[in-house]
């Protein structure tokens, strides 16, 4: 199973990319682990600069935007 | 570049709800309707500009410049630039602050980045535009980072580091294991529709400010005698711009809502320079910010931050004012 992390402290950006991800998730039928990491101190393990991030299996794939749904579906296949 | 917005705005007041040009109420709406549409437009362009040039603004490179030795001083002003054009979000900047400082540069240009980076960002660029005009405008953007490049280089010189929070501290002595980076790239035409829609959502975001700051400008145009703060506020005497900024530094309004209100300040006597200074303390410092940056650095340091920056508000306040 795929492990994904959204990362962000809580503004509304992240809100939607966490939202976008369970949408994309819906969408798609794939199966995966979300988590969200809302803490700063937490965060800055992952070298985050810009909020959210997107980080699928320990590997960024989107940072400092809001990634749209079907993006995801795509980074997800 | 307006006058189309102001021929909509005569057509829909006076023409289709048919209210009197003549009239008090005729001239109070068309005021409204043109203002609202033409802050609105400004609005949106300039986010959908700042929002292509962020798309392609490489951080990672930016913040490896910033980390090079010799800029001869000139970091402190390349960071304030970079806090102007990166888009304001709050919950941005401290991931950014501690990026920076664990890549090495230097805490004093990293201040000089945070510092300008809410005291100059696109909504209030737009609505100074809209309300004030181009010259102005340029007035607050250039005062705004040199503001910031200067106040950066006053704070490195009190040697600050010790006064960071425990877990930053932790952070800057041992180097940590960072996650791999693989990013897709995007072609322009993919990017764009995420753009336009950023741009749109932080237009939809404002809206309401907008309204309600034009519309409580606009019945202050009407029932505020003219030249009342010069009479009762003193005008020009030397302590309203301490008291502007002051007052203005634990407010968090939104830029959106407070211009237009500022502008009929302007009309009615305040000089410009002041009302500069109440915005720079508006959306320069609050108390949500300084409640983010706790995170990070202890209440000491957040008070000598503060501090550092009203002072110099407070300073370039005059300034404006000697100069406009």
């Amino acid at each position: 199973m795929k492990q994904i992390k959204v990362l962000g402290p809580g503004c509304a950006k992240c809100k939607t990319t966490h939202s976008n991800v369970l949408e994309a998730l819906k969408q798609s039928g794939i199966e995966a682990h979300v988590e969200k990491i809302e803490d700063i101190e937490e965060m800055m393990k992952y070298n985050v600069l810009t909020t959210p991030v997107l980080m699928i299996d320990d590997v960024v794939k989107v940072k400092g935007r809001v990634p749209q749904v079907s993006e995801i579906i795509d980074l997800l296949m | 570049m307006f006058n189309w917005i102001q021929n909509f705005a005569d057509w829909l007041i006076y023409s289709v709800i048919g209210i009197g040009a003549e009239t008090h109420l005729g001239i109070a709406l068309n005021f409204f309707v043109y203002d609202v549409l033409k802050i609105l437009i400004l609005l949106f362009l300039i986010v959908f500009l700042m929002g292509i040039v962020n798309a392609y603004l490489p951080i990672e490179k930016l913040k490896n410049f910033l980390n090079r030795k010799k800029l001869y001083g000139l970091e402190y002003l390349f960071a304030s630039i970079f806090g102007a054009i990166t888009p304001f979000c709050s919950c941005s900047s401290v991931p950014l602050f501690i990026g920076f400082v664990q890549g090495g540069i230097p805490l004093g240009v990293t201040f000089a980045f945070l510092i300008t980076s809410p005291l100059v960002n696109e909504v209030a660029i737009a609505m100074f535009i809209g309300m004030f005009g181009l010259k102005a405008t340029l007035i607050y953007a250039t005062s705004g980072v040199l503001l910031g490049a200067i106040g950066g280089w006053v704070l490195s010189k009190f040697n600050l580091e010790s006064l960071l929070s425990d877990w930053v501290k932790k952070i800057l002595a041992n180097k940590m294991e960072h996650a791999e980076y693989e990013e897709a790239k995007l072609t322009f035409r993919q990017r764009l529709p995420e753009i336009t829609r950023g741009a749109w959502d932080i237009v939809k975001g404002v809206v309401l400010y907008v309204v309600i700051g034009i519309a409580i400008g606009a019945a202050m145009h009407g029932y505020v005698p003219e030249n009342f703060f010069e009479k009762y506020l003193g005008g020009g005497e030397w302590w309203t711009v301490p008291l502007a900024v002051i007052v203005a530094v634990p407010m968090y309004a939104n830029a959106a809502g407070i211009v237009p209100v500022i502008q009929v300040f302007v009309a009615k006597g305040v000089p410009l320079g002041t009302a500069i200074a109440f915005m720079m303390a508006t959306v320069g410092l609050s108390i949500p910010e300084a409640t983010l940056l706790k995170k990070v650095m202890s209440l000491k340091l957040i008070a000598i931050y503060f501090g550092v920056v009203t002072l110099f508000i407070i300073l370039s306040g005059y300034i404006f004012n000697i100069l406009l």
